[in-house]
């Protein structure tokens, strides 16, 4: 039995699927954008000698990396539910994506912290920085520097993981994708084209980030390489 | 509604927690397979085999499992073949995973240092030779801790598996909580299954690591 591939019938729902494109790409842009400041916290407060606080956030990084994003989405969505908190899929795939990438992004940062040596912060202390100037320019910046190839990977693959955001009715790409399957009969078709865009958005991302890399950081731009 | 949480609720959530095992140890084979063979291929002598190789890769590591997993499911059924959803997750996740590992391996075997194969060069092993007797037994030393680390990801992953119907430890949670109703608890005693299965290999992963840490410069640019 042959494959009779007919995929005209599924390229003209092609607002649906640009639609969904945007959606998914909103949606990582929100969580990245969020999961970035919530995991750098995370990183500051795991270095800090505050024994509470280094725990807790230890505690955050390690029950998200080691449990699913879908576990993770369903326990805030139908979890918020049942005790009577309504919120839309979509702010729900906004916060169960930020909180989960937040702990990747934890770990990065923490990573990219303990490559700063001791002496670059001893040396801009005595030449009377503030301590906000300290943690801002020699630091915090030098850290992302280091760690902007690993940080934008994982970007990357929170967009992929926000497909996962179809199982709550989330509104993006594969959502998209199930709902035009479902009305054409031609999932196979369907799902190749979301394949296709996933790929697109990707290498998208990439070379945003790639070009967002060499206006963030001059000395990458000189050198090719951080530092 | 269907009453409270009982025994035997708990076991079919642990029967889900066996598959859920079952299908990470499926996964591991079959990508282990076939992402050693994308390993070999991607630093193979030949052009049209790194190629195709490495497109392979960018294809997969640019696309959702979710949609890898659709794909299998009808795609498997579109040519004719009429399979359980065991196969179909079985066979996308031997396709995801293989990708992942197949980069993970060869970074680890272009990791090996180059008078490495120099020397074995020098003493006129073969290719063949080269790669079982030196290369690779040095490459495995290095791969164990980022594969160990994956084994987690694997494990997580397969929570996806539920949506093409496959009864692992996720499903089973939603099945319980289709007569239960009781979300927060059962998504929570699952979270703490998978937490359990995952979390020991994550401390055996990082413990690896420094281990292989010991005595070598950091890896970062510095």
């Amino acid at each position: 039995m042959g494959i009779q591939l007919d995929f005209p019938a599924v390229l003209e729902r092609w607002p649906s699927f640009l639609g969904g494109a945007v959606l998914t790409l909103e949606l990582a842009f929100l969580a990245t954008v969020l999961g970035a400041t919530l995991g750098t916290l995370a990183a500051v407060g795991r270095g800090t000698r505050h024994r509470l606080i280094s725990g807790a956030c230890k505690a955050y990084v390690e029950a998200i990396r080691n449990t699913p994003l879908l576990v993770q989405l369903f326990l805030v969505y139908f979890g918020l539910a049942s005790i009577g908190l309504k919120f839309s899929a979509f702010s729900v795939a906004v916060a169960a994506l930020t909180i989960n990438v937040g702990a990747y992004t934890a770990e990065i940062m923490r990573a990219g912290f303990e490559a700063i040596p001791r002496g670059q912060i001893e040396a801009a202390e005595g030449l009377a920085l503030s301590y906000f100037q300290v943690y801002w320019h020699v630091i915090l910046l030098p850290a992302v520097e280091r760690v902007y190839p690993a940080l934008t990977s994982q970007f990357v693959l929170l967009m992929l993981a926000s497909s996962v955001c179809s199982q709550i009715s989330a509104e993006e790409l594969t959502a998209a994708a199930n709902y035009i399957q479902s009305d054409t009969y031609r999932a196979f078709e369907t799902y190749i084209i979301v394949a296709v865009l996933y790929v697109v958005l990707s290498l998208v991302m990439r070379a945003g980030f790639w070009g967002l890399g060499l206006l963030l950081f001059p000395r990458r731009r000189r050198l090719g390489t951080p530092l | 509604m269907g009453g409270h949480l009982n025994v035997n609720h708990l076991i079919f959530l642990g029967q889900g927690a066996l598959w859920t095992i079952g299908l990470s140890l499926i996964a591991l084979a079959g990508g282990g397979i076939v992402g050693f063979v994308i390993a070999l291929a991607r630093i193979s002598p030949l052009r049209s085999i790194r190629l195709v190789s490495a497109a392979y890769v960018q294809l997969v590591q640019g696309t959702p499992l979710l949609v890898i997993l659709f794909l299998g499911y009808f795609g498997l059924a579109a040519v004719g073949i009429r399979t359980s959803s065991l196969v179909a997750a079985g066979v996308s996740l031997t396709i995801y995973v293989a990708a992942y590992l197949g980069e993970i391996w060869r970074g680890s075997i272009e990791s090996v240092p180059k008078p490495q194969w120099e020397a074995a060069e020098g003493l006129a092993l073969s290719r063949t030779q080269r790669m079982m007797k030196v290369i690779l037994p040095q490459a495995i030393r290095i791969a164990t801790p980022p594969t160990v680390g994956f084994m987690v990801q694997i494990i997580k992953n397969t929570s996806l598996a539920s949506v093409v119907g496959f009864v692992e430890l996720m499903r089973s949670g939603q099945i319980v909580n289709n007569s239960l109703f009781e979300p927060f608890a059962i998504y929570a005693i699952i979270a703490v299954v998978y937490f359990a299965l995952c979390y020991p290999l994550s401390l055996l992963s990082q413990k690896l690591e420094r281990r292989m840490g010991r005595g070598r410069v950091n890896l970062a640019p510095a």
